[in-house]
């Protein structure tokens, strides 16, 4: 249904690094070398987008592509300059930020901690995953952002239906994550913990729990990006502020400028949070030797 | 009454094919309070589920096993167990690992820091309480392992080729330091091996389990004299006699699990 952008990105990263250094430099140290190459894929890099947006605007001054329906870079940035300087027609650019940012947070931390409990519970009571297993991989089955409709009617243009829309997106990337992870702990692990004297919710809180963080982490970088989607189609079917609207009425207007500058805010939030996550993986899973990779699946 | 007894216990799993696997058949096995005793077998003997039905963590299909007299009936916490592979947790420091079991026995954070310190010298690794375990190597994480379990002062300590993952050199040590720390607490132990030398270095008695199904197929007294350095305890003429007596014994039976193991390679290719 989505692809989120981070994926795209690590896979670029990786690929990056694999290519041999662009000035063998002899004499240098080991470091410094490395140092030496970071720093030429990172102009490298840079490159690659100034072409990119370069190529854009001279085929927009050729008159092979149309702004009116594919924009051009100096319109999008004109267009970013004019919000952050004069505001939007619907009021500062920092409002329709935090109206959006805050319905994705929301959105975000609630359908994950809810992700969590219910896949944990599942995982570990196995009655309630034979009650329930079916239900859940039907309801993950439907296009469920299409509930946004229903949502917006029925909880209005405020904050709240996009909120819940948000959260019915992040949930089941979360959920079966947690599910898998539970059922995925080490028996041996769990056989010790209570030789050891742990009851069953201890065990659940010291052994499945910590175990089963590395699935649960690894969709958490994908959940953010559901979470943005919930906020902003929501806001696009119906809301009174944030970037969805805002977007939505540059559409009406024909100011495909307007609709990438949005983009631009928008994937500058998914980054900037995508990195913050990364953060928490690190603090969160300071246990696992450094090499290991977090080979999780998602959903 | 014996420490551990095992009275005709017979297991069976249930295999995917929807048959039954007999793992152990009309096993008997007795071991005193204080004793160390190695149960030894081919590959495939069911010797590690001699150890799960100890414990309570499975329960026979026939037969009884008991504890103190008591019967099994579930997980006793009386029983400290150490696992062929690593069951530390991995994302808990070297000291929480160890503090673990006093903690869910109920005692404060303080005091089980306080006991875990002890063990973690008593096994030589004072300095490293901050440590994770993948920061350690395979030998000191067995160390944990074991402080681990026998901060609990477990009246029965059952291993399951616990040191078999290690180095030969790393695990001559850590028997010698087995054997040390065993003195201090004096626990029934049962320890599971296909290493007959391990066998003798460590234990008052040694069981030959057949061929899977597993049953006892015969028993040896160690009579050397403790303390034991299990590195030089070979070189003792008397190693070697109970060497060659038990190994007369042990050799059918790996001969016997080798030719099945053959035979399923000639079917299955």
């Amino acid at each position: 249904m989505i692809d989120t952008p981070t994926q795209d990105a690590v896979a670029l990263t990786d690929r990056a690094a694999e290519l041999p250094p662009a000035v063998p430099a002899a004499g240098l140290s080991q470091r410094s070398r490395a140092r030496r190459r970071r720093a030429v894929l990172a102009v490298a890099r840079l490159a690659i987008v100034v072409v990119l947006l370069v190529t854009w605007q001279a085929c927009v001054r050729a008159k092979i592509v149309d702004p009116f329906f594919w924009g051009e870079p100096q319109g999008v940035w004109s267009t970013l300059v004019d919000w952050f300087t004069v505001g939007t027609s619907q009021g500062s650019l920092g409002a329709q930020v935090v109206v959006t940012l805050e319905e994705a947070v929301l959105g975000f931390v609630i359908g994950s901690i809810l992700g969590v409990v219910c896949g944990i519970a599942l995982g570990r009571v196995r009655l309630l995953s034979e009650l329930f297993a079916p239900f859940l991989k039907a309801a993950n089955s439907i296009p469920r952002i299409i509930l946004g409709s229903i949502f917006t009617v029925a909880f209005g243009f405020g904050i709240q239906s996009k909120v819940i829309l948000a959260v019915v997106l992040v949930f089941f990337g979360v959920f079966f994550n947690a599910f898998q992870g539970a059922r995925e702990v080490d028996r041996n692990l769990i056989a010790n913990a209570r030789l050891l004297g742990a009851s069953r919710w201890q065990v659940t809180r010291d052994v499945v729990l910590p175990s089963a963080f590395t699935w649960i982490l690894a969709s958490l970088h994908i959940s953010f990006g559901f979470a943005l989607i919930g906020a902003l189609v929501g806001e696009i079917l119906g809301a009174n502020e944030g970037l969805g609207l805002l977007i939505r009425s540059s559409q009406n207007n024909f100011d495909m400028n307007g609709v990438l500058a949005g983009m631009v805010l928008v994937a500058v939030i998914a980054l900037t949070a995508e990195a913050l996550i990364t953060l928490l993986e690190r603090r969160l899973l300071r246990w696992r030797p450094p090499q290991s990779h977090g080979g999780a699946a998602v959903e | 009454m014996p420490a551990i007894e095992l009275r005709n216990v017979t297991k069976k799993f249930a295999t995917a094919d929807g048959g039954t696997y007999t793992a152990i058949e009309n096993l008997s096995l007795t071991v005193e309070d204080g004793q160390f005793c190695a149960v030894v077998g081919p590959t495939g003997c069911g010797k590690s589920t001699t150890l799960t039905l100890i414990s309570g963590l499975e329960r026979p299909s026939r037969g009884e096993a008991f504890v103190h007299g008591e019967q099994v009936r579930g997980i006793d916490t009386s029983t400290g167990f150490v696992f062929q592979q690593d069951a530390v947790f991995p994302w808990r420091s070297v000291l929480d690992n160890v503090a673990a079991g006093p903690v869910y026995r109920g005692a404060s954070r303080s005091e089980a820091a306080a006991l875990g310190r002890d063990w973690l010298r008593r096994v030589g690794l004072s300095g490293f309480e901050d440590r994770y375990p993948h920061q350690l190597s395979g030998g000191m994480r067995k160390r944990v392992a074991l402080a681990q379990s026998l901060i609990n002062q477990p009246r029965i300590l059952l291993m399951d080729e616990p040191f078999s993952a290690l180095d030969v050199q790393t695990r001559a040590i850590m028997s010698t330091e087995l054997l040390h720390l065993w003195d201090q607490t004096k626990p029934a132990v049962v320890f599971v091996t296909h290493d007959l030398e391990e066998a003798i270095a460590l234990a008052d008695k040694v069981v030959v389990l057949t061929a899977g199904p597993g049953t006892v197929k015969a028993e040896f007294e160690i009579d050397l004299p403790r303390p034991r350095v299990v590195q030089e305890i070979r070189f003792d003429p008397r190693f070697t006699r109970l060497y060659e007596q038990i190994w007369e014994a042990l050799r059918a039976e790996v001969a016997e699990a080798y030719a099945r193991t053959t035979r399923m390679a000639e079917v299955a290719s």
